[in-house]
């Protein structure tokens, strides 16, 4: 094809030791779980990386009651400012062997090495060190005089990015004075197992973080678990929606950061390179699975083509395939069954007479994949423009005028973010007012930050991560 | 594209100078229609511009392609010298240096081309006698460009006459930074006629013109004008060719092809050392403008240290370990 094509730059996975088999992390030690085993996947290869143990009812149980003891005893004892020494070396660690969990997350998730080495991990260090800093100052963050911990912190996370996702959770509600019971995807339960053991290298007092593996019926049993005060979930509106109705009528707090359809608003006065690039980022990074993923293109009819053309030049650069190779852009689906259901939704939107655009892209035999794709002639009534796809998978609507694009913008279930792009500054403010959705970018797009409050509007979800307003959440008394 | 109501084009009026090629060829009507033009070109925001340059910048280049992109550098370096102290025998040696990169190893090929002030164009000229590489001088009054027009061409077409076949000509920053952009590109055009059959490379000296915005003007004024690459810099001013410039640059070479069919080519310069700063641009460009861009006929490399890196560089992979400064010739 080109002359210049790029040798194979593998990552070594040689620096990741995997187990034959795991169990889960209770009261500080490694134990075995009662209930069925399962086995996780390389998803670039189905090759099968290691045995997990799935916790039952009685090991959450136990779990629990390790977290509320550590609760009672250490944890929630403890100075603030010596909670603040572990966050500290927490995210120190994790540093230090963040090419372990880059390598490690890539295999266990499908996600390129560029994403987890430039952006996973360094974000969770982030996120503990942000949070780090917030342990012995919480009576000044405008939450309450003196803000007290709710307790003991049920957590449920995605697959898509896991550790960070695991930072969001762990991080706020250890600064706070929480102690956790966290349970990891089914399909990414490696990096979660890592970082148990980085809390013992910290020496992290027992119980303050257990993590129970398995699929949904562990998750419901963490979330169903009486003594459980706080209640903070990640993953698919439907599974969160019965999440709100298990613990409805109870004590316990909630927040839930569900799907999203996001709106990538492109005026005509934008840098359109940069708006490009922008798209790209969107709807492309993580191979998609981003719940604030820009995964409706709204652009200005007057630059509609000039656009779409950049963007399929440009989407003919990136590169899938292998994981760990460094010059992969797009990696592997993280699961059949997510596969099956991009397969099903972009079939869904050819029968209802989109256009679908893929680029000429060789993909690997063995392993979950789904070329870069883009639909274009999409109306607001197909449902590749409501339904949340969580794949590559861009939906190009155009609009005439700044009203017509926010009314299609919010015409949405969902309200997770957005994105504007304009060179002039007047109309980003304006717009971004209008939008009903928890992030709005301005000339960028899926930027992360532990100070910035993230959580959405609508089907979206509730409450907030990260930032002043993220600690609230797992604060007494203090409204988000 | 912005248009405005221009009430200095008169209906039918003759347009200036020589019209660029469509579907441009009104632009330079006036000054006003050329102003509302290139202040018309998409913006670029320069933070994106920022984090595309670094991300083009994290692409792994190992193995074979290491060693095709280290020969395909070495062949597009315009191997410079550009001092006040300046001598035929200095410049016969850098001659023999681009003929001969690596006098060990003689599968190393040449460089693309020598560029050295008008007034030795000549000795670069008989030195490189028959061998195909060129010869380029830098003229218009290079570096600052201040002197008047009849002073600018006078020394173009000094330099063709002593042998040049490549000109590198400065624009008139102060013109563009006072917003006098058709004065820019008529003194294009000009020098580009003054050049007769040599090729014509225009120094926009982005470290003085400072946005990418500008660097996106400047860029398309001097395509329009009929430049047959666009350069980023004399190497007299800091910061010189950096990855975002490049980067715009690319894109203005890449948007002008489409739309009129012509190919420019694209020429950075000043600041590139390492074989490392060489390999990102044959990304960006691989990635940007395209691969019809991976040739010494449309990309150069304006540098004169970059070679003994790269000449270090090949003789690691050959041999598969480092040697030293003084197992490259010193220019």
């Amino acid at each position: 094809m080109s002359v210049f094509e790029y040798a194979p730059a593998p990552e070594s996975r040689s620096i990741v030791n995997i187990a034959p088999s795991y169990g889960l992390f209770v009261d500080g030690e490694f134990v075995d779980g009662t209930g069925e085993p399962f086995k996780t996947v390389n998803p670039a290869t189905e090759e099968v990386l290691t045995e997990v143990s799935a916790a039952s009812e009685a090991d959450v149980d136990r779990a629990v009651r390790a977290a509320r003891r550590a609760f009672e005893k250490t944890w929630g004892p403890m100075r603030p400012a010596d909670r603040g020494k572990y966050l500290f070396r927490i995210a120190r660690l994790l540093q230090e062997r963040a090419r372990e969990f880059a390598v490690l997350e890539s295999l266990d998730n499908g996600k390129p090495i560029r994403e987890s080495r430039d952006v996973d991990v360094p974000l969770a260090a982030a996120h503990f060190f942000y949070h780090a800093g917030w342990a012995d100052k919480l009576e000044h963050a405008g939450l309450g005089p003196a803000p007290k911990p709710l307790g003991v912190a049920g957590q449920v996370i995605p697959w898509n990015f896991p550790l960070l996702m695991l930072a969001w959770k762990v991080a706020p509600a250890l600064a706070t004075g929480n102690t956790v019971v966290l349970k990891p995807a089914e399909t990414t339960p490696l990096t979660a197992l890592l970082f148990a053991e980085v809390c013992r290298q910290a020496d992290l007092p027992a119980g303050v973080v257990n993590i129970v593996t398995g699929a949904g019926d562990t998750g419901r049993a963490v979330v169903e678990h009486d003594d459980v005060d706080k209640v903070a979930f990640t993953g698919s509106t439907e599974v969160g929606r019965s999440i709100a109705r298990a613990v409805a009528g109870t004590r316990k707090k909630l927040t839930l950061e569900l799907g999203g359809k996001a709106a990538n608003i492109v005026f005509d006065d934008a840098p359109i390179d940069q708006a490009v690039e922008g798209i790209v980022q969107g709807i492309f990074f993580n191979q998609g699975h981003v719940c604030c993923a820009g995964s409706r293109l709204l652009v200005q009819e007057s630059v509609h083509d000039e656009v779409i053309a950049s963007l399929q030049r440009r989407i003919g650069t990136l590169r899938v395939g292998d994981p760990l190779d460094k010059n992969t852009d797009i990696g592997a689906i993280n699961s059949a069954e997510q596969l099956a259901r991009i397969r099903e939704l972009s079939d869904i939107g050819e029968a209802e007479g989109a256009q679908r655009w893929q680029p000429a892209c060789a993909l690997p035999e063995r392993g979950y994949w789904f070329p870069p794709t883009i639909f274009t002639d999409v109306s607001p009534a197909h449902r590749i423009a409501r339904d949340e796809v969580f794949g590559p998978v861009l939906s190009v609507l155009t609009f005439r005028t700044p009203d017509e694009a926010v009314a299609k913008a919010n015409n949405s279930t969902y309200g997770l973010s957005a994105g504007i792009w304009s060179e002039k500054g007047s109309r980003i403010l304006k717009i971004a007012d209008q939008l009903r959705a928890g992030v709005v970018w301005a000339n960028t797009f899926n930027k992360f930050d532990p100070t910035s409050p993230f959580g959405g509007y609508k089907q979206s979800g509730y409450g907030r991560e990260g930032g002043r307003h993220g600690l609230a959440a797992y604060l007494k008394g203090a409204d988000q | 594209m912005t248009h405005v109501l221009d009430p200095d084009a008169l209906p039918g009026a003759t347009p200036a100078v020589h019209a660029p090629l469509p579907p441009y060829d009104d632009v330079t009507r006036s000054d006003a229609a050329f102003r509302a033009f290139l202040h018309g070109l998409p913006g670029v925001d320069q933070v994106g511009a920022e984090a595309r340059a670094a991300q083009l910048g994290t692409r792994s280049i190992k193995t074979t392609s290491k060693a095709w992109a280290i020969d395909t550098a070495i062949s597009m370096v315009d191997l410079t010298t550009l001092e006040g102290a300046d001598t035929p025998g200095k410049v016969r040696s850098l001659a023999a240096k681009a003929k001969q990169p690596d006098p060990g190893d003689p599968s190393c090929p040449r460089v693309a081309a020598v560029c050295v002030y008008g007034d030795l164009a000549g000795v670069a000229r008989k030195a490189l006698e028959g061998t195909g590489i060129h010869v380029a001088a830098v003229a218009t009054a290079f570096p600052s460009g201040r002197a008047s027009r009849a002073v600018k061409l006078a020394d173009v077409r000094d330099a063709v006459e002593n042998g040049a076949d490549e000109i590198d000509m400065v624009i008139d920053r102060g013109a563009f930074l006072r917003g006098r952009y058709l004065d820019v590109y008529e003194e294009i055009v000009a020098v580009k006629e003054a050049c007769g059959d040599a090729h014509l490379k225009v120094i926009l000296e982005t470290g003085e013109l400072k946005t990418l915005d500008n660097v996106r003007r400047a860029s398309w004024i001097a395509m329009l004008a009929g430049g047959d690459f666009i350069k980023t810099s004399t190497g007299k001013v800091n910061p010189a060719a950096t990855l975002p410039v490049g980067l715009v640059m690319l894109e203005a070479v890449r948007d002008f092809r489409i739309a009129t069919g012509r190919q420019v080519g694209f020429k950075p310069a000043g600041g590139i050392k390492t074989t490392k700063d060489a390999v990102k641009h044959l990304v960006m460009i691989n990635e940007t403008a395209g691969p019809d861009w991976l040739d010494p006929d449309w990309f150069r490399f304006g540098a004169s240290s970059l070679l003994n890196d790269l000449l270090l560089q090949r003789q690691k992979l050959r041999t598969g370990h480092y040697s030293g400064p003084d197992y490259v010739t010193v220019d």
